[in-house]
């Protein structure tokens, strides 16, 4: 830097053109700002909402855990809230939840891969272009039409074959459960495997390989990270399914594994109180805060399980 | 077959491998490659050259019927006569799987498997059945020293193959073309997607390969061409122009057309 390349004064004009251009930028800068802050406002919002939520249930469970210890509510091997003698094991919700997810998920994630692989790499348009609408529609069906299925129509036919299986049971309620969530599982792991690209395929090929050893060796290891997250969106949709177990399941809290006796899981308890005529701020209806704080953990760990897995089975192509 | 071009100085001794016979192929309705003829020598490297979309590599990929995999392809006369079997590869009765299992690939951009460098060349060896596990190794390590690549890898045999260098990962995808013994490995522009001392090392391997196995070769490269091959074929707009011993077409080739294309004043 030398002296005169700084000492060299600024015409006396410069001044006033210069503050003229920076006012105009000024305004196109506000409306610039008002746009951001509305984008801004809308990103918040859901956050918010979220926020809001984790706030209720914290808040709510916080005066249920005042009355009932938390080892109570983990090791408890009862959930009668309504009764004289009031226990509060959500352990006993808890199996009937894991029960009815473990029937679905036996249902949902073999055959949900088997149809995104055949829909993948056997299927050839025509068929693709057809099966895909129907399996969508599958999956937009109203869960309480499920549950009525299950309940009129699946546990009947089980009865059949099993003469002491009850009206209500965990079974019914989580086969179809499982046919619910077909979709989800199919229509994800074959978005993924149909994202492996056609030059790996063309290598498996070219080492002589069959369709099914591709379909197995190379495509389905290259989109594992995709076909894992199907997998966690079925277990959270299992999880989270409410209205087929009230209807199907038998709403009756029972700590068992066993699917075919009837059940209570978290999801239909809350619907059963909810509905019910419990007044708001009694013990009892402070337990459905509980539970769906429950619930809430549990998907939130599914999530941070999906995450950890997109990230650790990340293909680079 | 009328190839005329002065063959007689670099073919005697050579045995034919594979003859094209008035191939004819099109993608959908388009005439993609039009009587096409040409030998292809035992244990020598031969090239495709010409400009782009002038059916080289579509008439690489007949060789091992890869144009089976997608619907519109249609082989459409002549064909692909195999030698020693005396067998037309593009016979609707010949199992594509077959032609593959003895004429191996070589693609453009490196594909390896989302495997180990292992199971990457031992992938050729499982889809055939192999189970053993120490004649896995032994075959795994002879493939990748016939690729050049046993040195740098055999230490950390279990990485993805997608952990090496572009070029070493070519490698990896010759020795995995290597590891079932096929008699012919085609090879489409292997190194259009390499750095070039990467290029070097693959074109230094190529030569050395042919001792094993026919090579058939397309390459954009033309000076690629004169360094490797033996033989050298031109195509333009699907026809195949001259066929020749390497030198000739480079140095005295017998077309204008070739010619042209050869000095750069075309394509």
């Amino acid at each position: 830097m030398t002296a005169s390349a700084s000492a060299r004064p600024l015409p006396a004009t410069v001044g006033h053109g210069i503050s003229e251009r920076l006012s105009k930028k000024a305004s196109r800068h506000v409306k610039e700002r008002i746009i951001e802050a509305v984008l801004f406002a809308a990103a918040a919002f859901s956050v918010f909402v979220t926020v809001a939520i984790v706030y209720v249930l914290v808040k709510e469970s916080w005066v249920f855990f005042q009355t009932v210890p938390l080892t109570d509510f983990l090791f408890d091997t009862q959930w009668t809230p309504l009764f004289d003698d009031a226990h509060y094991g959500i352990m006993v919700l808890l199996s009937g939840t894991l029960t009815s997810s473990a029937v679905a998920l036996l249902v949902a994630i073999p055959l949900g891969t088997i149809i995104a692989l055949y829909l993948s790499e056997f299927a050839g348009f025509k068929v693709r272009e057809i099966a895909k609408p129907f399996l969508e529609l599958l999956g937009g069906v109203p869960t309480i039409v499920y549950g009525y299925f299950a309940l009129t129509f699946l546990t009947p036919i089980l009865q059949k074959i099993y003469p002491d299986l009850p009206g209500f049971n965990l079974l019914s309620a989580g086969l179809v459960m499982g046919i619910m969530i077909i979709p989800y599982v199919a229509s994800l792991s074959e978005d993924a495997m149909r994202a492996v690209p056609m030059a790996l395929r063309e290598g498996s090929y070219a080492m002589g390989a069959t369709r099914l050893q591709t379909a197995l060796w190379v495509v389905t290891p290259a989109a594992t990270s995709g076909i894992a997250s199907a997998y966690i969106l079925g277990i959270s949709r299992a999880v989270g399914e409410t209205m087929i177990l009230a209807v199907a399941a038998g709403m009756q809290p029972n700590l068992t594994f066993n699917p075919t006796e009837p059940g209570a899981t978290i999801t239909s308890y809350i619907v059963q109180v909810a509905l019910g005529d419990l007044p708001h701020g009694s013990i009892g209806y402070q337990t459905i805060f509980a539970a769906g704080l429950t619930l809430l953990l549990m998907t939130l760990a599914f999530n941070l399980l999906g995450y950890w897995l997109r990230k650790r089975f990340r293909e680079v192509y | 077959m009328q190839i005329q071009t002065g063959l007689d100085a670099g073919v005697e001794g050579a045995l034919l491998k594979a003859e094209v016979r008035d191939l004819d192929f099109y993608y959908g309705a388009f005439h993609a490659l039009k009587r096409v003829s040409m030998p292809i020598y035992d244990h020598k490297v031969t090239a495709l050259i010409g400009p782009s979309g002038c059916g080289k590599s579509t008439l690489l990929r007949c060789f091992n019927r890869m144009h089976d995999l997608y619907p519109g392809n249609r082989y459409a006369g002549g064909g692909i006569v195999f030698h020693p079997d005396n067998t037309n590869l593009l016979a609707p009765d010949v199992d594509p799987i077959e032609v593959r299992m003895r004429i191996s690939m070589v693609f453009q951009k490196p594909n390896p498997f989302p495997k180990s460098i292992y199971e990457n060349v031992a992938y050729s060896l499982r889809v055939r059945g192999m189970r053993n596990k120490s004649e896995l190794d032994d075959r795994v390590e002879l493939a990748l020293k016939g690729a050049a690549l046993w040195n740098e890898v055999s230490n950390r045999l279990q990485e993805l193959g997608a952990n090496l260098s572009g070029g070493q990962q070519q490698r990896l995808c010759i020795a995995r073309a290597l590891a079932s013994d096929p008699e012919i490995i085609l090879f489409d522009e292997p190194t259009s997607a390499l750095d070039p001392i990467a290029t070097a090392s693959i074109e230094e391997l190529v030569t050395e390969l042919k001792e094993k196995v026919t090579i058939l070769i397309v390459t954009h490269n033309m000076q690629q061409a004169a360094r490797i091959s033996d033989f050298t074929a031109y195509m333009y707009l699907g026809e195949m122009v001259e066929f020749g011993v390497t030198d000739q077409i480079f140095i005295k080739p017998q077309k204008k057309a070739t010619e042209d294309y050869i000095t750069g004043r075309f394509g």
